[in-house]
């Protein structure tokens, strides 16, 4: 008989697991809903900010978590530049010239990753990484509890941005209605690049919180971008609340999963919502809010 | 009296043939006029170059003393040139007010408070639905929506494309009196119709269009007495 002890404690750790995910979706989910775009790229762009992390930890000595503004900042330039320059110019307005654009940018630095840091497993250690949390029913690493609250403030960040700003306004706007917007003077590229720049920016940040409890390798990507995409789906593409809901449930299917699966099978619960969630409900808990 | 925009042998198109073959066009201040044709006579096509939508051939547009004939959108529209386009082209997904926050995203930011209160003066149907998102409204409210999200922006010239389409005789009627309102309160207005008979009763001048040529032109009040329209366009 399984001990609520034993249970409480995994539902805590894969709320702080499921955080992490929500995090990333989110920037899935704001590209695709604002661009229209399924952005293959997304994990492998994870990747590169966990290397971005992991030597600004190793060679500058920078604390992750004091690294994160500059890395968010960082991959927030990228992700501008990236959809500005080549994915929007490449495109020439098909959907599917943006598939195997993203795709490509993904196999890229994959490689280019594997190429200059082979394929070693990388860990760092923080002063805080043996840390223990004591929340009464249940202890948690610091890492992983520094990971949720920042993660859940960064949603909050980027929910107001949406909601409550000029530009917030004008991504909305410009995912449903691209000429009206050309009509009020928004500069409709500038904002696809604003979009995915933010969808990139959150990833330079996620990978901060996820270094101290986590590892980075070229093919770490894959890890998040397929629960990523699951977190999506669930939630509802394009939609912000889906993917914050989606992420937590997704990390406490996992690590209640592994609890009775073993650890190598935790992730199939995951993937046997996905299937279920694409049989019965396609259109996902939240519907569609930004698309 | 010196133009406020003034459009000269624009040519322009979509594909190999060219759809406009040379309009020549004028608006002063202060004044209401209307170029009007019918559907697929190049109105549409002439506004959406006009406003930096698409890229003109050949020809030259100006407004006030800039050049905008290569400008995009977001210049034109700072400048002041506001197009309310055919088909309203509301932000279905945001709420009426949000809608008109947006009207002064490019221009008018200053004003912004103050405009919106007038804008919701001019149409008070509006404040009841400041919450709704436009898509839920009716066709005549996305209607002033979408010019309320013009006013928003200070415009010094407003083009309403079709503003009648869709809407029921007593809304145009409405339609009408409240363009002619906001040109007493001094707005210059380009109005794109194929309502001939009650464009030019408040038109001061017109030009009407014809297979992307300007066949006709002059003052509202001779137009309407113009044997060849009247012909063409009201079956007298």
């Amino acid at each position: 008989m399984l001990e609520f002890q034993i249970l409480l404690p995994s539902i805590v750790n894969g709320l702080t697991l499921g955080a992490v995910y929500a995090l990333v979706a989110l920037g899935l989910t704001l590209i695709y809903g604002v661009l229209h775009i399924i952005n293959f790229a997304h994990g492998s762009l994870l990747m590169a900010a966990l290397y971005a992390a992991f030597f600004a930890h190793a060679g500058l000595g920078l604390d992750p978590y004091l690294a994160m503004p500059l890395l968010a900042a960082a991959f927030f330039v990228v992700g501008y530049a990236l959809q500005r320059w080549v994915i929007g110019k490449a495109s020439h307005g098909k959907d599917q010239n943006v598939l195997l654009v993203t795709l490509g940018i993904s196999i890229a630095i994959e490689n280019l990753a594997l190429y200059l840091f082979r394929a070693d497993t990388r860990t760092i250690e923080t002063p805080i990484s043996y840390e223990m949390l004591d929340l009464g029913i249940a202890l948690v690493p610091y890492p992983r509890a520094i990971g949720f609250a920042a993660a859940l403030g960064i949603a909050a960040l980027l929910w107001w941005t949406i909601e409550r700003t000029d530009l917030g306004r004008a991504i909305r706007a410009v995912a449903k209605e691209r000429q009206g917007a050309k009509l009020v003077g928004i500069d409709v590229d500038h904002v696809f690049a604003l979009s995915f720049g933010i969808g990139t920016a959150v990833l330079g940040a996620a990978a901060c919180l996820l270094l101290p409890s986590f590892y980075v390798s070229p093919s770490v990507g894959n890890v998040f971008v397929l629960v990523a995409f699951t977190v999506v789906v669930l939630g509802g593409m394009g939609s912000f609340t889906g993917a914050l809901v989606g992420g937590l449930a997704i990390g406490v299917t996992e690590s209640v999963g592994g609890l009775f699966l073993g650890q190598q099978l935790g992730q199939l619960g995951i993937f046997v919502i996905f299937i279920a969630l694409l049989l019965f409900r396609p259109t996902g808990l939240f519907g569609s809010r930004l698309a | 009296m010196s133009a406020l925009l003034s459009v000269q042998d624009l040519v322009a198109g979509y594909g190999p043939a060219p759809v406009l073959h040379g309009a020549t066009l004028d608006v002063a201040a202060g004044e209401i006029v209307a170029l009007l044709g019918s559907n697929g006579a190049g109105k549409s096509t002439f506004n959406n170059n006009v406003c930096g939508l698409y890229r003109a051939w050949a020809g030259r547009v100006s407004f006030g003393d800039d050049d905008i004939t290569a400008s995009d959108p977001a210049r034109i529209v700072a400048r002041g040139l506001i197009q309310v386009p055919e088909g309203r082209r509301v932000f279905p997904n945001l709420s009426v007010r949000e809608n008109l926050l947006l009207g002064a995203y490019r221009r008018g930011h200053a004003n912004r408070a103050r405009n919106f209160e007038h804008v919701l003066e001019t149409f008070p149907r509006l404040r009841e639905r400041l919450a709704q998102a436009a898509g839920t409204l009716s066709g005549g409210e996305q209607q002033m929506l979408a010019i309320g999200r013009g006013l928003m922006a200070e415009p010094r010239l407003l083009i309403l494309d079709e503003p009648s389409l869709g809407l029921s005789p007593l809304l145009v009627e409405e339609m009408f009196a409240l363009i002619e309102r906001l040109n007493k309160e001094g707005l210059a207005v380009l109005l794109v119709e194929q309502n001939v008979v009650q464009s030019l009763a408040i038109a001061h001048r017109a030009y009407v269009m014809e297979n992307g040529r300007i066949v006709l032109s002059g003052q509202a009040r001779t137009l309407a007495d113009d044997p060849a329209l009247r012909k063409a366009y009201l079956g007298m």
